[in-house]
């Protein structure tokens, strides 16, 4: 890869190989699949005066933060230590949010050809790439239990592990961020 | 990682009722998200000088979180979405 570097205008251009455009693409289409909006679902029926609680907010449309760790951190609480404010937020905010990433994460695919190559991107189109880009480090960042103490994690892995390759992306799309972040501040 | 809080330049009375406090933006640290980026998000989404857009990074960073935002309840739940969009780690909360 040729890192980012700043174009006129407010823009960035760069140079993937073509094993580094497919990996990209692949891992953002991972997360395109993950936000996708969920189909609505029917309150359940109440088994007991346990469920009737959850039954309740279901009705309320108070929804829950995802249950899944990675979905949790893409789609965050927007209050903390406020279940209600918490619901109220997320029923207002969360589908917006789950379609602003998808857009990000389909404006980037959109501009980045499936053989690798040259990338040109102008301002907009930076910020899709940043935003996209984040959320996936966010989803193999969660999956691998990454710390502040990445570098000693990474570290302490053989490199037969099966986690190394995965600890070896994750740093190489810090490294990518990274590029784009100086080229656009 | 210290858990005090981040510094809020705030003015605060022990008489003001609930009603009149502020509300305010908290960014929470979390492991992934690059310093830089970080850095590069408070000045995009918030117009804020790189030293100050700095200042508050390295507070989110040492202290566990910060407050980068006051003012009306809907303005901070407008900015908590769109740090949201970017990744960031973001939520509301009035002021005590």
């Amino acid at each position: 890869m040729e890192p980012f570097r700043p174009t006129r205008g407010g823009g960035a251009r760069a140079s993937l190989a073509p094993a580094e455009a497919s990996l990209l693409r692949n891992l953002v289409g991972q997360v395109m699949t993950l936000i996708a909006p969920d189909e609505p679902q029917a309150p359940p029926a109440a088994q007991d005066w346990n469920d009737l609680d959850a039954e309740l907010d279901a009705l309320a449309g108070a929804p829950k933060a995802p249950d899944d760790p990675v979905l949790a951190r893409l789609l965050p609480d927007g209050y903390r230590d406020d279940p209600e404010a918490a619901g109220e937020f997320r029923k207002y905010t969360e589908s917006s949010l789950r379609s602003a990433k998808q857009q990000a994460a389909q404006e980037m695919l959109d501009t980045l050809p499936e053989e690798g190559g040259r990338i040109q991107l102008n301002h907009d189109q930076a910020h899709a790439w940043l935003k996209a880009l984040n959320d996936v480090r966010l989803a193999l960042g969660v999956r691998l239990n990454v710390t502040e103490e990445f570098e000693e994690q990474w570290g302490q892995l053989r490199q037969d592990d099966p986690q190394w390759a995965a600890y070896e992306v994750y740093a190489w799309l810090g490294a990518v961020q990274e590029s784009l972040v100086q080229a656009l501040a | 990682m210290s858990v005090a809080p981040a510094e809020v330049d705030l003015p605060r009375s022990a008489d003001n009722p609930v009603s009149d406090r502020p509300w305010v933006t908290i960014v929470w640290n979390d492991p992934v998200n690059l310093m830089d980026y970080v850095t590069y998000v408070f000045q995009q989404v918030f117009g804020y000088p790189r030293k100050k857009a700095t200042r508050l990074m390295l507070d989110v960073h040492h202290k566990g979180k910060a407050v980068v935002a006051a003012g009306a309840r809907e303005a901070m739940e407008h900015n908590v979405e769109v740090l949201h969009g970017y990744g960031l780690w973001a939520t509301v909360r009035q002021d005590n």
